[in-house]
């Protein structure tokens, strides 16, 4: 871009979250697709289709490889959003006539699933929004009482976005199998990051994007089980591409793009968490010497990648402005553009001053110790500065309890 | 090397296109939803974009809603503007009115409201004719039209045959009937100047990749005072129109490619029509009949069948001889149905399976359509004879 100031140094980037960038060794692979071998895949009478459809056909292995399914179970799409609302809309109004038309989600899931099932309830669908434990974990007990007899699907992410802890999809599975509920997780953030086994995982409809896990933006995936065999309406109809489950000329560069970025994840998986935890854990204690700090969600059933805390007595708005040598959230990419706190945060119970003042620190493969140390020290002085300014942190030391404090209306 | 003859299917991504794109594939990756500087450098990008795609489709900016592809833009008009009828025109049973030479893109999501559609607010997805040159016959549309209409699409160029619709006409006669109009102009963008306003219709699908652009972004240019309902829920993005984190390396490429194909208009018509007319010089030596002949085209298209020729065979041959050719739209060509665009027309199912189509691009030269028709001719001899020994 023109207007870009070339000589500025860029922030430390700790949104992986939000988006990772592409892997060289992914944007190698796609650039050929771009240029020489530009057929479209659907092509059949031509070797410039069949070496896109190769190449497309390769790449769904790579998927399928990473998370033990068949490639056959293996649907192409733009994106974990779109993944989401073709799996609930589709498996929803596909059984809807026979198993009910009740829908069970977590209030912290992505707002791609939340949007689509209120779409759903539009439609004439009931839901529950089950509120997870203050920790972030959804409460098995709690979910199999959420189940009524006219419940056709439920919808678990694995990995949350804000606060990366891993919900316990295994048990939720065996639940919904056992009432026959159709069980869809949302796996966005969970790629290249947990070890998924759909092989042996009682789930039926799984999420996947590409631009969460160092591959190219616009491409995501939905698996699709085969045994035992899942149905779904397909919400885009054309050219009958993906054995009709979802139409449109399928983007040959970026589908390549995503398989090589899931290779890789596959390959480097055990090392790179190691190495990132060892990161996450030394940015936690640099930040736990800081006064009132509370970490958001369970601790242990947790992703390396991600830290997400809240810094009490400081105003979240003015904290993100103030940290700008380093690229964080304090909430999703998604709903940034809002001033509203965080859904998910406020879902765990907390209150809207320490859902307000929370940072998202998500960690990836480019991080280094320096960026962390960095960070921490940057974290330590603006913070500082800012409850110097602040008269709540000024009553705070000076022992008031300031939840007690009734304030004079205005 | 294969010499390339199927523009229409899809086309080479341009070097200024590529250039463009990379930044965003490295370096500059941000979220465009992020607030950070990563994110506001990939929004910059988004909303450059939008004003290049608005200005080759005389719009604005505000009115161009990013798609991953022209098959979900066809899918979010069709289904988007019918699902939002206002109550009071959906008490009434009414219909929806696809051309019959439409993209299954479009079609089919019509059939598929068709289908979901409760009974006692049934809608009905209907079909308008065309005639032997592929126009369509407007009389049938305005027969049809005096049934209450939700929806008129009509596409602006055929992708088959290259025959160029009067679809500001369309327009005019959907507008007096209180119906919406939507046209996909995936294969109009770069090949004759297509002006929003100037069609008047509120819809109008475009893509990328058919345009030197990449795949993997297409666009809906919208109307604004129409609602139309989204297809994909989310994070908001596209004002809520279309949820899902923006392609930005697809998007900057598709906005690149717009300014190059406004840029190049005159000379891919000048171009490629004389590439076509060489061709179609020669194949009237081979006593070809070639689709659409007498309508409007665009100059890049030839649509023909020869004789006692199937059309899979002679593609295939084709092939080997080293050019890359179509029988029909690439999406069906899984299929071996003769194409439903010949039929429509009124073409003998016989003659439509012999149905070989040749798209040029830029790239293309008279050189190689002169190499073209030699292997076609003995191509053609190849396979008389091999059916006069079977006979």
């Amino acid at each position: 871009m023109a207007n870009m100031n070339q000589t500025e140094r860029p922030p430390i980037y700790l949104d992986y979250s939000a988006t990772t960038p592409v892997d060289i060794r992914v944007a190698e692979k796609m650039i050929p697709y771009l240029s020489e071998h530009y057929g479209n895949p659907a092509s059949r009478s031509h070797p410039y289709g069949w070496t896109a459809e190769k190449a497309v056909e390769n790449a769904r292995e790579e998927v399928a490889k990473l998370v033990n399914a068949d490639p056959r179970e293996i649907v192409w799409t733009s994106g974990a959003t779109e993944s989401n609302n073709l799996a609930i809309k589709g498996a929803a109004n596909f059984y809807a006539s026979t198993k009910g038309k009740h829908i069970i989600t977590i209030a912290t899931e992505h707002k791609a699933v939340i949007d689509a099932v209120r779409e759903l309830e539009r439609q004439g669908f009931t839901a529950t929004y089950l509120e997870p434990e203050p920790d972030g974990l959804v409460d098995l007990a709690k979910f199999k009482a959420a189940i009524q007899p006219d419940t056709v699907l439920a919808s678990v992410m694995l990995v949350n976005n804000e606060i990366g802890v891993i919900q316990d999809i295994e048990a939720i599975g065996n639940i919904c199998r056992e009432a026959g509920v159709i069980f869809h997780v949302d796996a966005a953030q969970a790629t290249g990051k947990v070890k998924i086994d759909l092989a042996n995982l009682p789930v039926d409809l799984m999420s996947f994007s590409a631009h969460k896990t160092y591959g190219p933006k616009g491409i995501g995936a939905l698996y699709v089980c085969r045994k035992p065999r899942i149905r779904i309406e397909a919400q885009m109809h054309g050219g009958g591409h993906e054995r009709g489950m979802r139409s449109g000329t399928l983007a040959t560069h970026q589908i390549v793009g995503m398989g090589e970025a899931f290779r890789i994840a596959r390959e480097e998986m055990a090392s790179e968490n190691e190495r990132i935890r060892m990161l996450r854990d030394r940015l936690l204690s640099g930040l736990q010497d800081i006064e009132e700090t509370y970490v958001n969600g369970d601790l242990s059933h947790r992703i390396p990648h991600n830290l997400n805390i809240s810094f009490n007595y400081v105003e979240g708005e003015s904290l993100i402005m103030a940290v700008k040598g380093i690229a964080v959230s304090s909430g999703s990419a998604c709903t940034s553009a809002s001033l509203e706190p965080s859904y998910v945060l406020r879902a765990l119970g907390r209150s809207d001053e320490l859902a307000h003042s929370s940072i998202r620190f998500s960690i990836g493969r480019f991080t280094t110790i320096a960026d962390v140390d960095y960070t921490v020290e940057l974290m330590k002085s603006k913070i500082e500065k800012l409850r110097e300014l602040s008269p709540l942190w000024e009553m705070f030391k000076d022992g008031v309890d300031i939840s007690k404090v009734q304030w004079a209306a205005h | 090397m294969t010499v390339y003859f199927d523009h229409n299917s899809t086309t080479a991504l341009k070097t200024e296109v590529l250039e463009a794109m990379l930044p965003f594939m490295a370096s500059q990756h941000g979220n465009a939803t992020s607030r950070h500087s990563f994110g506001r450098t990939a929004r910059a990008a988004v909303e450059h974009a939008r004003e290049q795609v608005a200005n080759a489709v005389g719009a604005y900016a505000s009115q161009i809603v990013f798609t991953a592809s022209g098959t979900e833009a066809n899918n979010f008009a069709v289904r988007g503007i019918c699902n939002n009828m206002e109550p009071a025109i959906k008490s009434v049973p009414a219909q929806i009115l696809t051309s019959a030479i439409e993209h299954p893109c479009v079609s089919r999501p019509a059939l598929a409201m068709q289908a979901s559609s409760s009974q006692s607010n049934a809608m009905q997805a209907k079909s308008i004719h065309v005639d032997s040159d592929c126009n369509i016959n407007l009389a049938h549309l305005q027969k049809l039209l005096l049934t209450p209409t939700n929806l008129v699409s009509a596409m602006l160029v055929n992708n088959e045959t290259g025959v160029i619709q009067d679809v500001a006409k369309v327009a005019e006669m959907a507008r007096e009937h209180k119906a919406y109009v939507h046209t996909d102009a995936v294969q109009a963008l770069g090949k004759i100047p297509v002006d929003f306003f100037t069609l008047g219709v509120h819809a109008m699908t475009v893509s990328s990749h058919k345009i030197g652009g990449p795949l993997g972004a297409g666009a809906l240019v919208l109307d604004k005072r129409i609602d139309i309902q989204p297809l994909l829920y989310g994070g908001g993005q596209e004002r809520g129109l279309r949820s899902g984190t923006e392609n930005v390396a697809a998007i900057v490429g598709f906005g690149v490619a717009c300014d190059l194909a406004t840029k190049n208009l005159s000379a891919f018509d000048v171009h490629t029509a004389n590439l076509r007319d060489h061709l179609e010089v020669g194949l009237a030596k081979l006593n070809a009949v070639i689709f659409g002949y007498n309508g409007l085209r665009v100059a890049n298209t030839s649509f023909f069948s020869l004789k006692d020729i199937e059309g899979e065979t002679l593609v295939t041959a084709l092939d080997k001889a080293g050019f890359a050719v179509a029988s029909g739209s690439a999406c069906s060509s899984d299929s071996t149905e003769p194409s439903h665009v010949l039929l429509a027309m009124g073409v003998p199912e016989d003659l439509a399976r012999g149905a070989v189509r040749v798209s040029f691009g830029l790239s293309n030269t008279v050189q190689e359509v002169e190499h073209f028709l030699l292997a076609l001719k003995q191509e053609l001899t190849r396979l008389r004879n091999l059916t006069a020994v079977a006979a």
